[in-house]
Order: C-alpha cells, then sequence, then structure tokens
C-alpha cells in the first residue's frame, strides 16, 4: 500500500503546485455560473429552478477541461512506461490517480458549490440537495473520464475527443444528479429514488473506471 | 539480491513497427556478471530490443526467458529500464523525484541521499527538478536505479548527454552492479569500456550476433 501511497501524495503535489492545474476546473466552474444569471436576466423564479442544472453542467465541464492532462503528463515524461514495467496493479494505479485527480479538482467544486447556488437564488433545501448530488456524482465523473483519458494518451490535442468519447456515458450521471437536486425540492418525485440510482453509477464507475482505463493504457501504448 | 538471474535469453525475436520489420530472427544471451552492449546505427532496432525485453513491445515471433530470478515476477518487473525519457516532474524536488520512485517501485535500494550522493547530485537535493541541466537530468534518472533494487538494467545510450567524470562515475556504478552479480543490457553508439562485456551487433537489415 505505501507504493499507492506515495502516488497519491506525488499527485496531490503535482496539482497543487505551480502549473498543477488544480484550481482551472474550479475557476472555470466559477466562470460558467456566473455568467448565467447575466445571460438569462434577473428573473429570479427561473434561476432558482434552473439552478440544479446550471451548477451541474459546470461541474461536468469542469471536470472534462481537467481530465486531458490525467496520463498524458505521465506518458510525455516516460512515468508511465516505468508503471507498465512495475509490480503495482495498473489497476490500483488507475484508481489513485483519480482518486487524487478527484481531491484535487472534484471537491472544489463541491466545496463551492454551495456559494455558488446563492448566485443563482436557489432555496437552501436545493442548495443542500445540490451540494449532496455533485458530492457522490463527481467522483462518478472523474472515473468515467478517466476511461477517456487512457484511450486519447497517446494522442497530441487528445482533449476534444475525450470530452466527445465519454460525454454520452457522463450524460446519465447528470440527469440523475440534476433529477435528484430537483426532486429534493419539487413534488412528487421522492429524493432518494434518482439520488440512489446516482450513487449506484458513482459506485460503478469506481469499478468500471480503473479497469477500463488500465486496459486501455496496456494496448495503447504501441 | 537472494534470488539472481543468472542469464537473461532471447531467441528468433521478431517485431514490427509501423508495418517495417525491425528485428528479424534475433536472439541474444545476457549473462550475470558481463554487459551485452548492443551496437548498430541508428534505427538498427537498439532501443526497440531494449523496450521488447522490458516488456513494453510485443514480439511478432519468439521468446524470451530468464534462467534464476524470482519466478513470481516477469522479465519487466525484475528490469529496470533508463530510456530516453527520464520520468521527472519539473515541479518536485529532485529529492522527491527519487523519494517517489523508492517508494512506489520497490523493492529499496539505497537511500536517497546515498544515491543524490552517488550520482553527484547531493547539493542540490531540494532543488526543483525544473532547473536541472540536461545532464544533471539524466544522472538524477540513473539514481532511480540505486534506490530500487531490480536484477536487470535496460541502459539506452547511459553516456548521452554526461560529461567525462559522470561518464566515468556511471560506468562505475554499471561496474559495482555487475560485480555484484547483476545484468546488463545496454544499447550504444559509442564504445563504452565495460571490463567484461559482450557485444550484439545489429545491421539495417541482416541482424547477427557479433
Amino acid at each position: 500500500m505505501s507504493a499507492l501511497s506515495a502516488l497519491f501524495v506525488r499527485e496531490m503535489k503535482l496539482a497543487t503546485r505551480v502549473g498543477g492545474g488544480a484550481l482551472m476546473g474550479a475557476l472555470f466552474f466559477l466562470i460558467v455560473v456566473t455568467v448565467v444569471p447575466f445571460g438569462v436576466g434577473p428573473d429570479l423564479n427561473l434561476l432558482a429552478r434552473i439552478g440544479p442544472a446550471i451548477l451541474w453542467i459546470g461541474a461536468l465541464l469542469a471536470t472534462l477541461l481537467s481530465l486531458d492532462r490525467l496520463f498524458q503528463a505521465d506518458r510525455d515524461d516516460g512515468g508511465l512506461d516505468l508503471v507498465l514495467m512495475g509490480e503495482t496493479p495498473l489497476e490500483l494505479v488507475v484508481l489513485v490517480k483519480c482518486l487524487a485527480h478527484w481531491t484535487a479538482t472534484g471537491l472544489p467544486l463541491v466545496v463551492a458549490s454551495p456559494v455558488l447556488a446563492v448566485f443563482m437564488n436557489m432555496e437552501p433545501v436545493a442548495i443542500g440537495a445540490t451540494t449532496l448530488t455533485l458530492a457522490v456524482g463527481t467522483p462518478a465523473l472523474t472515473f468515467v473520464g478517466a476511461i477517456g483519458a487512457a484511450l486519447t494518451v497517446s494522442l497530441r490535442r487528445g482533449g476534444l475527443l475525450l470530452a466527445i468519447l465519454v460525454l454520452p456515458l457522463t450524460v446519465p450521471v447528470m440527469i440523475f444528479g440534476v433529477s435528484a437536486a430537483t426532486a429534493a425540492v419539487q413534488e412528487p418525485v421522492p429524493f432518494a429514488t434518482p439520488f440512489s440510482i446516482l450513487a449506484a453509477l458513482g459506485l460503478f464507475s469506481m469499478v468500471l473506471g480503473p479497469i477500463a482505463g488500465a486496459a486501455a493504457l496496456r494496448h495503447g501504448g504501441d | 539480491m537472494s534470488t539472481s538471474v543468472k542469464r537473461l535469453f532471447g531467441r528468433s525475436l521478431t517485431l514490427d513497427r509501423g508495418g517495417r520489420r525491425v528485428l528479424d530472427d534475433l536472439s541474444f544471451d545476457a549473462v550475470a556478471g558481463r554487459a551485452l552492449v548492443v551496437t548498430g546505427a541508428n534505427g538498427a532496432g537498439k532501443s526497440t530490443l531494449l523496450r521488447l525485453v522490458a516488456g513494453l513491445l510485443r514480439p511478432v515471433a519468439g521468446e524470451m526467458g530468464v534462467d534464476g530470478g524470482d519466478g513470481e515476477l516477469t522479465i519487466a518487473q525484475q528490469c529496470h529500464y533508463f530510456g530516453h525519457m527520464d520520468a521527472l516532474k519539473p515541479q518536485l524536488s529532485v529529492e522527491e523525484n527519487l523519494a517517489f520512485w523508492r517508494a512506489f517501485a520497490g523493492p529499496a535500494g539505497d537511500t536517497v541521499s546515498d544515491a543524490l550522493d552517488r550520482v553527484g547530485l547531493g547539493r542540490l537535493a531540494s532543488l526543483p527538478a525544473a532547473y536541472l541541466s540536461a545532464g544533471q537530468r539524466r544522472r538524477l534518472t540513473f539514481a532511480r536505479l540505486l534506490v530500487t533494487m531490480r536484477p536487470i538494467w535496460l541502459l539506452d545510450e547511459p553516456t548521452s548527454a554526461l560529461d567525462a567524470a559522470s561518464e566515468t562515475r556511471l560506468l562505475e556504478i554499471v561496474g559495482t552492479h555487475l560485480d555484484g552479480g547483476g545484468l546488463v543490457m545496454a544499447a550504444t553508439h559509442l564504445a563504452l569500456p565495460f571490463a567484461r562485456m559482450d557485444g550484439l551487433r545489429l545491421g539495417p537489415s541482416s541482424v547477427e550476433a557479433a
């Protein structure tokens, strides 16, 4: 386990130091959510109604934005070769890299969302529900995105291709995330139903992402 | 090393890259305590052969194996690969870069400070790797072979970018590894003065053992 904890610590250092990009996703999230009220206009009821959806769209785009370097930096400097040669199972390496990536870029989105929700005139229950769905849903986005990042690792400027590849897989996460957040304030759908499915998607992607990502990295080399 | 590798061999290895046959029916033997020096012109397949042994490429035909060694591990897991790319993170310090590979790759060998002293980078331990010169990066990369213990060293142009003093030091370290029963495969187009060595010459089209 010390190999994996060393990896986690290194990934966190890389993300938080200059040029690491940990804050880039959070800043992008801030931009998206801030410009919406200006574009939509001062209709407070409308803003409150679309608030959870805007927060989710912002989180999805911010996650996709930061994912393309997940494995590419390691491939460019040859570190990926050494990881492939090593004894540490590649699936666990991908899992730990995803966890570190989420801690550095996904967690700030979750923390920022209650503040940004105020911009959207959302009521406290909706703010709480949206933050909770983001906390459960953004790891799923990272794990699904890791598959795309692994598939496009050998491509220059593969970021857009990554987004196109994984977008269909992230849409269900967003649909159930938004519907759970909306259900918390609107009758008659109960909150628990879409939220359970969102949690299931999260757990499912946590298993599938590392396995599929590792397979893509193994066979994508040459 | 309790489970030392006695011999590393390849038989009838054939490999294509990008539709071109790079290695054709190549056989080699590398024995413990002796360096197998792979020479040949640019594009003859030296690096390809080392990447093949490291498990990073798959042959079309042929097989590789080891005598001795740890049966639980694959060949790649018993190899150190010292290639063209340095696997250094510019944001991390010299010490942090090396400490990561020591913790990640295992089993642990020299301590980080000992390894840095051996390659002559002891004073730069806290400097970010971004500020290193090409030769210093190369030496830091080489220190990775010292902090974890693996019996087979695959060295691809090991002395490129090194000054004369560093080259001598590197060859001494490789010599120590060979004395300890280690196994070295080095690809080079320069004459490397190893004490005990075998040659393998790769031709552009026909491949023959010299």
